[in-house]
């Protein structure tokens, strides 16, 4: 086992420990807290794969937008968020079947998936310019223009609208 | 390759093989000599940081026109022990009702968001931590970190204040993190490049000159994000005492303090870093990386030095007119200046220096002037409707 490997399975059980205490814990604060624990986990993922770009937009969107927000909203509320009542209703069931059909989905589709079994892809040469050749990529004809500049449209509008919600009319 | 020029790799290799000697395997020790590396950085950092808290108190004492520390060895030198000592044997509270893991953990993060950021810091050609290729981005998931940690501790105090603090801190990062950004971008475009050592290299001629306006609203954005007077809202001791750190003592307190000095340095390396030339001072980097790192702390130094006296001189802006100047002037204006400054860039890069020099240099001037003619204007003219209405009306009229 390499290094690499170790840091992962660190990693990993660190993720997927605080993603069960988010939806466990009865604190509000601490759920969100954990969340953003979650997500620095995947962000540390992100940078083992050699996607350094993809780690540290998760941090900045993640947690320096989303989380924060989360934990703002919550404080807004009552001070003492602690829910004392039972955490889960009589369906959990149903949400326990959607969860199971849904890994089931997942690990069928990562079974056809030639790169689970196949040897490990190839480490990046030295020096390789991921983030160039995104850019590239994000900007050229060939590939993902048309869906870059529609995600830019959409953002825009919604950007235009939230002024127009907001605007205070005189 | 020897110790002079690359005393980083040549020591790691030493050290490397020596563990390799003793039958280590090459990738522990691998993780071992980052583990080193890490820790002599910080470390080195945090000594830098006591001898931060005797600049600052000197500096803010010549400000006010006093001696500052004297006492204590000579030119008070030895005084940040005697307070550090102090910190320590304080009695170290946790306030009633507070939440226990998060009120400790939240100086820890505050002081661990700007330890990271010197991950990416070029001190010399090859002495760096590690070269990101998107560290302006970093630079940023650094800064989110450091809100998190404000948000933790106001929470966590069960203190309105520290409460109302945090929240301050919240509203003013998410706003001055858009011209911040915006403006991280025009190096961006100038080097070609979101690393630091590439922006480094390409600054033949500093940014500052090509940018004067990029460089001001970066340092505006900079305080902003420090929290520092005049932008200070998140502790404004006339107003919420102390704000977010109001219930910490002893060295928790400490550790924000801290984190709080290193970080207004730290900003003033990146404002060296990316408008003035990083390690660069007229090949004088050549020289060796010992000279290359001095060269970089010290105007990083001086940036410090600019930060402290724009918090010694100004007194703190209103929140309202500080989010107002914000989102009013500072936005339009750094996305205006990004729009320009790439749109100059594409037309003149192909012309000689000293037109591209002086055609990037004037266009920044003119965008300024006219951003602070349309500014006059406005002020004028809330200042006369004022006089017509009154300030009582005015008053009344608000709150209706």
């Amino acid at each position: 086992m390499t290094i690499a490997q170790i840091i992962f399975l660190i990693v990993a059980a660190g993720t997927l420990a605080s993603a069960v205490i988010v939806v466990t814990t009865p604190n509000l604060v601490h759920a969100a807290l954990w969340l953003v624990s979650t997500l620095f986990g995947v962000a540390v993922v992100f940078a083992l794969l050699n996607a350094g770009f993809l780690a540290v937009v998760q941090v900045v969107v993640y947690i320096g937008a989303i989380a924060i927000l989360f934990i703002f909203a919550v404080m807004l509320t009552r001070r003492e968020q602690r829910d004392f009542g039972q955490q889960m209703n009589r369906f959990w069931w149903l949400g326990a079947l959607v969860a199971v059909a849904t890994f089931a989905g997942l690990a069928a589709m990562l079974q056809s998936w030639s790169g689970l079994s196949g040897a490990a892809a190839a480490d990046l040469p030295i020096g390789f310019d991921s983030v160039g050749a995104l850019g590239d990529a994000l900007i050229s004809p060939q590939a993902f223009v048309l869906p870059f500049e529609v995600a830019s449209v959409l953002l825009l509008a919604a950007l235009v609208g939230a002024v127009y919600v907001a605007f205070n009319r005189k | 390759m020897n110790l002079w020029n690359d005393p980083v790799h040549v020591i790691a290799d030493w050290l490397g093989g020596l563990l390799g000697g003793l039958g280590m395997p090459p990738a522990v020790a691998t993780v071992l000599l980052a583990l080193l590396g890490i820790v002599i950085l910080a470390s080195a950092l945090m000594v830098l940081d006591i001898f931060l808290v005797w600049v600052e108190r000197k500096v803010v004492a010549r400000f006010q026109d006093r001696l500052g520390p004297n006492r204590v060895g000579p030119y008070g030198l030895i005084q940040p022990f005697a307070d550090i000592i102090k910190l320590i044997i304080k009695e170290d509270i946790t306030p009633d009702g507070a939440d226990k893991p998060v009120f400790n953990l939240a100086p820890l993060l505050s002081l661990m968001s700007v330890l990271i950021l010197w991950a990416i810091i070029p001190l010399a050609p090859l002495v760096l931590g590690v070269d990101l290729n998107v560290s302006l981005l970093y630079l940023v998931a650094a800064g989110a970190i450091g809100t998190l940690s404000i948000i933790m501790a106001g929470w966590a105090s069960n203190n309105k204040y520290a409460l109302i603090g945090a929240y301050r801190q919240v509203a003013v990062l998410v706003s001055f993190e858009i011209p911040m950004i915006t403006t991280l971008l025009i190096p961006t475009v100038l080097s070609g490049s979101m690393g630091l050592k590439a922006i480094t290299e390409s600054q033949g001629i500093w940014y500052v000159v090509l940018s004067p306006l990029g460089a001001f609203i970066f340092l505006t954005a900079a305080i902003a994000e420090l929290g520092r007077t005049p932008f200070d809202m998140n502790e404004a001791e006339s107003e919420i005492v102390a704000g977010f750190h109001i219930e910490y003592t002893g060295m928790k307190f400490g550790l924000f303090y801290a984190g709080e000095l290193l970080h207004a340095f730290t900003f003033g390396g990146f404002l060296a870093i990316l408008f003035f030339g990083g390690y660069r001072l007229f090949g004088l980097e050549n020289l060796g990386p010992a000279v290359a790192a001095a060269i970089l702390l010290a105007k990083a130094m001086i940036g410090y030095w600019v930060i402290m006296w724009i918090k010694y001189t100004l007194m703190r802006i209103r929140i309202d007119h500080m989010l107002t100047f914000n989102w009013k002037f500072l936005t339009p204006l750094a996305f205006t200046l990004l729009m320009v400054t790439a749109l100059v860039n594409a037309l003149l890069r192909d012309s000689g220096t000293g037109v591209y020099v002086a055609g990037m240099f004037f266009s920044n001037v003119l965008l300024g002037w006219i951003a602070l003619e349309i500014a006059r204007r406005h002020a004028r003219s809330a200042r006369d409707k004022h006089e017509r209405t009154g300030p009582v009306l005015e008053t009344v009229r608000r709150q209706a």
